[in-house]
């Protein structure tokens, strides 16, 4: 698998889920990503950067380019953050433990055509999602 | 080790350049027996290529022997251009591979000849040889089929395009005819082109008429049921006609929920239900039998 | 502190978010909307989101959430010009916004205002004069 590109961005504060979405929204216009495919990835990372403020009390993206076989897009959220307890349950739609509406992480995973996360409790967690062109 | 690599590589470059000539034209003969398509192309062009190949590859070889360096970029593109063509003219990618792995044996022969004394560098400059010109080779096979997969996505997108005719009806009524078989990327497209369309014509109601549409899975009616919820999201309503008894039945059994969806029988029920919608409405002007009174 | 402008127009109020909106400041604009509502004491409120990129969960409870308090304060609301790459996104993510009325662009958006409006004097007063 060829990495063009990687970069890593924080994920700090809530002007940061904004610029999460800006990065997002180029890279994935760079590689040519259909309109549709660019709001979807754009709405993943929005959703999975909030997740990471909240959830993980902040942590950073790392935004990655492939490209070979498959052209795509990866993004990494990590944070070190409580974790997460029950993976499937909250995965589950309507399952939230803070005040959303508990679609952040199983619509985000609807959203792009791969979804892995590792989660740790008391360590923290990591999402791994990748849209493929 | 790096030293004596680029030391060989170095006599690589510099063997290719003393006998060029004799290469070549032993190469052209290799071909003639393997591969050589003269239906498929000119001789001339042939030679020009191979000429330019030895060129580029006398070059390139000075710098070291992986094929992804920057070195190798000339060769490397050259290697694209001569797939793409290839491509197009119809050769397999077998063919195409052996333009690159013919040249082994008057290469050999070439090296065997400068290192007369020498095996050991001798068989050190040959598996070196082997493996640069294995992966020149593989390029070609890869790029073969870079430029297949292009062809056979462009025509994927134009079958899309060609099957998703969105239609208007009237002022603000749109309709889409589905006909054939629906898969999940083939709904995907007809689902963009159908809400493009709605802001386009400024439509406020669209019908989705599916009497073309033989069987209806899960996956499609989910997908069916995404574009009414889309459609409604942005203003529009949709209607969905032409359902088929089976396809009623499918829906049920599978137990997908359509209560929310407008459905008709027809498409002619359906417009008529849109004109309604939208303020409209018919008036029969009888003009002949006004006449006769 | 940024805000987002809400124009009064008669009985309606218009907002037209023009901003990729930060989740504080969609909280505001939630905050503000109602307030006006109630000051103002309008029957409709209207939404146009056609300069949104994307709407995520977050805003799209936030218009959900504008709808509802705006219901129990006597006002209609509707959001215009959601773009298509939008919808289908957020149907994808799960969000149908049910209760929430929805038309093509402003235009479309007004009428069914003043329909509905019109309706509901119709309910409380009778026929109205034409």
């Amino acid at each position: 698998m060829a990495v063009v590109s990687s970069e890593a961005t924080a994920v700090a504060t809530e002007s940061d889920i904004v610029t999460v979405r800006r990065l997002v929204r180029e890279a994935s216009a760079k590689l040519g990503f259909s309109l549709v495919d660019q709001t979807k990835v754009v709405t993943a990372a929005s959703e999975l950067a909030r997740n990471t403020l909240i959830h993980g009390k902040g942590g950073e993206m790392e935004l990655i380019t492939l490209n070979g076989p498959r052209v795509g897009l990866r993004l990494k959220f990590h944070d070190h953050g409580p974790g997460i307890r029950d993976i499937q349950l909250a995965l589950r739609d309507g399952f939230t433990t803070g005040s959303g509406l508990g679609l952040g992480l199983g619509g985000a995973k609807r959203l792009v055509n791969e979804f892995e996360i590792n989660s740790q409790p008391g360590e923290g967690t990591t999402v791994t999602v990748t849209r493929w062109k | 080790m790096a030293t004596t690599t680029v030391n060989q590589n170095a006599s690589l470059a510099s063997i290719i350049e003393r006998r060029r000539e004799s290469i070549l034209a032993e190469w052209l003969r290799e071909m003639s027996g393997a591969t050589r398509r003269s239906d498929l192309m000119k001789e001339s062009e042939l030679q020009g290529q191979c000429g330019q190949f030895l060129d580029l590859l006398a070059r390139a070889s000075g710098t070291g022997t992986n094929v992804q360096a920057a070195a190798y970029e000339p060769l490397r593109e050259m290697l694209l251009d001569i797939s793409r063509v290839r491509v197009q003219k119809g050769f397999t990618p077998r063919e195409t591979a052996m333009f690159v792995f013919s040249i082994k044996r008057p290469l050999f022969t070439a090296i065997r000849e400068a290192h007369g004394k020498d095996p050991v560098a001798m068989a050190e400059q040959m598996w070196s040889t082997t493996e640069l010109l294995d992966s020149l080779g593989l390029y070609t096979t890869e790029a073969y089929l870079k430029s297949r997969e292009e062809v056979i996505r462009r025509q994927q997108e134009d079958m899309l395009e060609l099957s998703t005719p969105v239609v208007k009806l009237w002022e603000g009524i749109l309709a889409l005819p589905l006909i054939g078989t629906l898969d999940s990327a083939r709904t995907q497209v007809v689902m963009e082109s159908l809400l493009e369309a709605i802001v386009q014509t400024n439509s406020r109601v669209a019908i989705i008429d599916i009497t073309g549409v033989p069987t209806v899975d899960t996956v499609v009616a989910q997908h069916l049921l995404k574009t009414v919820t889309a459609a409604r999201l942005m203003g529009a309503d949709c209607i969905i006609s032409g359902v088929r008894p089976q396809i009623a039945q499918t829906i049920v059994h599978l137990g997908i929920n359509l209560l929310d969806v407008t459905t008709k029988a027809t498409l002619s029920d359906a417009f008529g239900l849109a004109m309604h919608r939208s303020g409209f409405s018919f008036i029969r002007s009888d003009k002949k039998e006004k006449r006769d009174n | 502190m940024e805000r987002i402008p809400i124009l009064r127009m008669g009985e309606y109020l218009l907002v037209t978010i023009q901003v990729d909106m930060h989740d504080r400041l969609a909280m505001t604009l939630q905050d503000d909307l109602t307030n006006r509502i109630s000051e103002t004491g309008a029957k409709g409120v209207l939404i146009d989101i056609s300069s949104l990129e994307i709407v995520d969960s977050f805003i799209g409870r936030m218009l959900g959430n504008i709808a509802s308090m705006s219901r129990v304060l006597d006002a209609d609301t509707v959001v215009v010009g959601m773009r298509p790459a939008v919808a289908i996104t957020l149907v994808e993510l799960g969000m149908s916004l049910t209760g929430v009325r929805t038309a093509l662009n402003v235009d479309a958006g007004m009428d069914l205002l003043r329909n509905s409006l019109d309706a509901r004097k119709d309910a409380l007063y009778g026929s109205r004069i034409q």
